[in-house]
């Protein structure tokens, strides 16, 4: 469609001019409120404002202490050891789980539902739901014990080491079930007629994925992995729900971090350069991905 | 209920004087949410009522910290509300620095405030450039240890009277299957535990050294690592309690699944509403039985600037309720914490209540920490504590060295 309009590009600027004004207050929103709002939140982050915003630099002193402190660098770490897990498995679980689904089974339906059906359940929902399920004294453990099982161990909320495998636990139920759906629909998309052709050459069912319909679901791809990295990196009222952060502070997470010490802890401008910090993670993973998908002119796809 | 009657025919006496007959309506924010604080915040409803106004309850559901950011953000976005709770101390000092909160000078001049407030650094607390901004309503201390009797008798040993005996009884307690100090997960709670085990073991000059003048040195010091020790034990004794809430961890030792839990004079309302019976269920011991001392943090009312000429009437007049001898008994026995006045009777407190009145009256007092310290200064020590009770391969002499860097930079 973009190569299409390419060809012919006269007066492109007075072109469907009504949806153009149309939107105008969406423009104004993004401009003022999102891109306003973030500078004004970087700019306040080289104050030393406490409760209420006050134009006061301090250079980057916000900075130095938001890194010499223990709890962001717990919070670092556990972002990026659930990202980096919670993006494999809910694009290997969902792609699993969709590819599954297509072949032709019966009650498709309701085992959609099924998978789907944690999706409408929000975060502090499913927090508490695992939280209990986690829970030594009345989940997991305590049943698996009771069937005789004695020594069974498994209290990853109260283990300060794995804790957060507890709450990737959580969100992959919580997720993978809209990753099945994107990848279903995608699945969904590819011409009966590819599938039938490398019938025909005697191609495996495995290496048809791999080699020919993945590549094709690029697009699928590129939508899932964006959902997922935008929920990665807000990830703050499971963890609320689930943990507060506990035991101690092994569970914390930056967006937490910026709430505490905006509203909690009275320090606007540490908040604020947290904040900050977590836009430049976030621009880090996009712009090169941004550059690369729409930037040097090349044909996507 | 003649006391309520008394209370409220009182609190209209009081108030007759200003004459302000006109209904107002005061919308009053606070988080007293749980069954006690909720009848005690009935009795100031009551008594404010009675002097013709309206008092319209604007409870925030959650503890303080989820409370005080949505008063705030109300204050400062141009919507405060009549009158609002907070913890007396520096949580609202920019608020009146920024000029948001209503001078209450007048107020306080007229009731005498200066005279019946004890002890006096409530009211110290209250002011700034030496004017009042708030209305001191009670007064909590942290400095309790409450022990299950039924939990020491289960392991056969006595009740420890300090503790340094409870330290000694802990193996002893495990070995029944008790865990022997509940802690509940909250940052707040091993921070503030962290806090009594300082007034207990180290004293209050050097309490009053490493909050009051933030010396450094002296955290980084001997005395402290005493502190720390002892926190090491605490840590250890702690094991096991696998509850978030303040009150889970109350109620493990209400049914004796634990020996005891270093908390505030708070605890007491669940004690209380179990049934149970001070020295004959349990034992308190003020200063956890080692150094008598009590701190006097507590509530507060702030008066945000309003528009309104009646409100503002309105608001001097709930000023005055709040701080009616009648008002404060009706209130602080519902909420079992402490009158700030000096002058009431409190003949129906029970035991530990009476304890603390006796120290209160000794003068063996101090300032909470909630008055010393910075809101910001107290979030870093919770992250400090809450980390060190749950990971056991922090030493005591690194947890140290990073508190006295807190102390270090606190304003």
């Amino acid at each position: 469609m973009a190569g299409h309009a390419k060809t012919d590009r006269p007066n492109q600027l007075f072109r469907n001019l009504n949806s153009k004004i149309a939107s105008i207050p969406m423009i104004l929103t993004a401009v003022v409120i999102f891109l306003g709002g973030t500078l004004w939140t970087v700019v306040y982050s080289f104050t030393n404002s406490k409760l209420l915003p006050r134009l006061n630099f301090v250079g980057l002193d916000q900075y130095e202490r938001l890194w010499a402190a223990p709890r962001w660098i717990v919070s670092i770490e556990n972002l990026a050891i659930y990202g980096f897990f919670s993006l494999i498995f809910s694009l290997v679980i969902g792609f699993l789980l969709a590819a599954l689904m297509d072949q032709k089974i019966r009650f498709e339906n309701t085992f959609r539902t099924i998978f789907l059906y944690p999706f409408a359940l929000s975060f502090i929902v499913t927090g508490l739901v695992w939280q209990w399920i986690l829970n030594p004294e009345f989940g997991v453990q305590s049943v698996v014990r009771s069937l005789g099982w004695t020594s069974f161990t498994f209290d990853p909320l109260y283990t300060p080491s794995i804790v957060i495998y507890g709450i990737l636990i959580a969100a992959l139920w919580q997720g993978t079930g809209l990753v099945m759906c994107l990848m279903l629909a995608g699945l969904r998309g590819i011409d009966e007629d590819i599938w039938k052709a490398s019938r025909v050459d005697g191609i495996p069912a495995w290496r048809t994925y791999g080699q020919i319909i993945i590549p094709m679901m690029r697009p699928v791809f590129i939508t899932t992995l964006v959902i997922i990295a935008s929920g990665i990196v807000k990830v703050y009222d499971l963890v609320v729900a689930q943990t507060s952060g506990g035991p101690g502070i092994a569970s914390e997470v930056p967006a937490k971090y910026v709430y505490d010490y905006m509203f909690q802890a009275q320090n606007l401008g540490q908040g604020f350069a947290a904040s900050t910090m977590m836009l430049i993670t976030v621009a880090i993973i996009i712009v090169p991905w941004a550059y690369l998908e729409f930037g040097g002119g090349r044909k996507r796809v | 209920m003649k006391l309520r009657l008394l209370a409220a025919a009182l609190a209209a006496t009081v108030v007759l004087p200003l004459g302000a007959a006109n209904a107002t309506d005061l919308e009053v924010t606070h988080w007293w949410t749980s069954g006690g604080e909720a009848a005690a915040v009935a009795e100031l409803a009551k008594a404010f009522d009675a002097t013709g106004n309206k008092w319209v309850d604007g409870a925030i559901a959650g503890s303080g910290g989820t409370a005080r950011p949505i008063m705030i953000s109300r204050i400062t976005g141009g919507d405060p509300m009549g009158a609002t709770q907070f913890n007396h101390g520096r949580q609202a000092e920019e608020l009146v620095e920024a000029g948001l909160m209503r001078d209450l000078t007048d107020v306080a001049t007229k009731g005498n405030w200066k005279e019946v407030i004890k002890p006096a650094s409530l009211l110290d607390s209250c002011t700034i450039d030496g004017k009042i901004y708030c209305a001191p309503v009670n007064i909590h201390s942290w400095q309790w240890l409450w022990l299950s009797n039924g939990a020491f008798k289960q392991a056969g040993v006595e009740v420890p009277k300090n503790w340094d005996e409870f330290v000694a009884a802990a193996p002893a307690l495990e070995k029944a299957g008790i865990v022997p100090l509940a802690v509940g997960g909250q940052p707040w709670q091993t921070a503030g535990a962290f806090d009594v085990l300082m007034i207990a073991i180290a004293g209050k000059d050097t309490f009053q050294k490493v909050f009051g003048d933030k010396d450094a040195e002296v955290a980084a010091g001997p005395e402290i690592a005493k502190v720390f020790k002892a926190a090491d034990d605490a840590r250890r004794m702690s094991k096991g309690s696998n509850v978030q809430d303040w009150n889970q961890a109350t109620n493990l030792v209400i049914t004796g699944k634990a020996g005891g839990q270093i908390m505030g004079d708070w605890a007491q309302g669940e004690f209380q509403l179990a049934g149970q019976t001070a020295g004959t269920d349990y034992t308190c011991l003020p200063g956890l039985g080692v150094n008598e001392v009590i701190s006097t943090g507590g509530d507060a009312f702030y008066f945000p600037v309003l528009e309104d000429e009646e409100k503002s009437k309105a608001q001097d007049l709930l000023a005055e309720t709040l701080l009616a001898p009648a008002t404060q008994v009706a209130f602080n026995l519902k909420k079992g914490s402490l009158p700030v006045r000096g002058d009431v009777d409190l003949a129906a407190a029970n035991d530990c209540m009476k304890k603390g009145l006796d120290i209160l009256a000794k003068g063996n007092v101090i300032q909470s920490v909630d008055q010393l310290l910075s809101a910001d200064i107290q979030k870093q020590k919770e992250d400090l504590f809450s980390e060190f009770f749950a990971n056991p391969s922090i030493t005591p002499e690194d947890a140290q060295k990073r508190f006295a860097d807190i102390i270090a930079s606190a304003d």
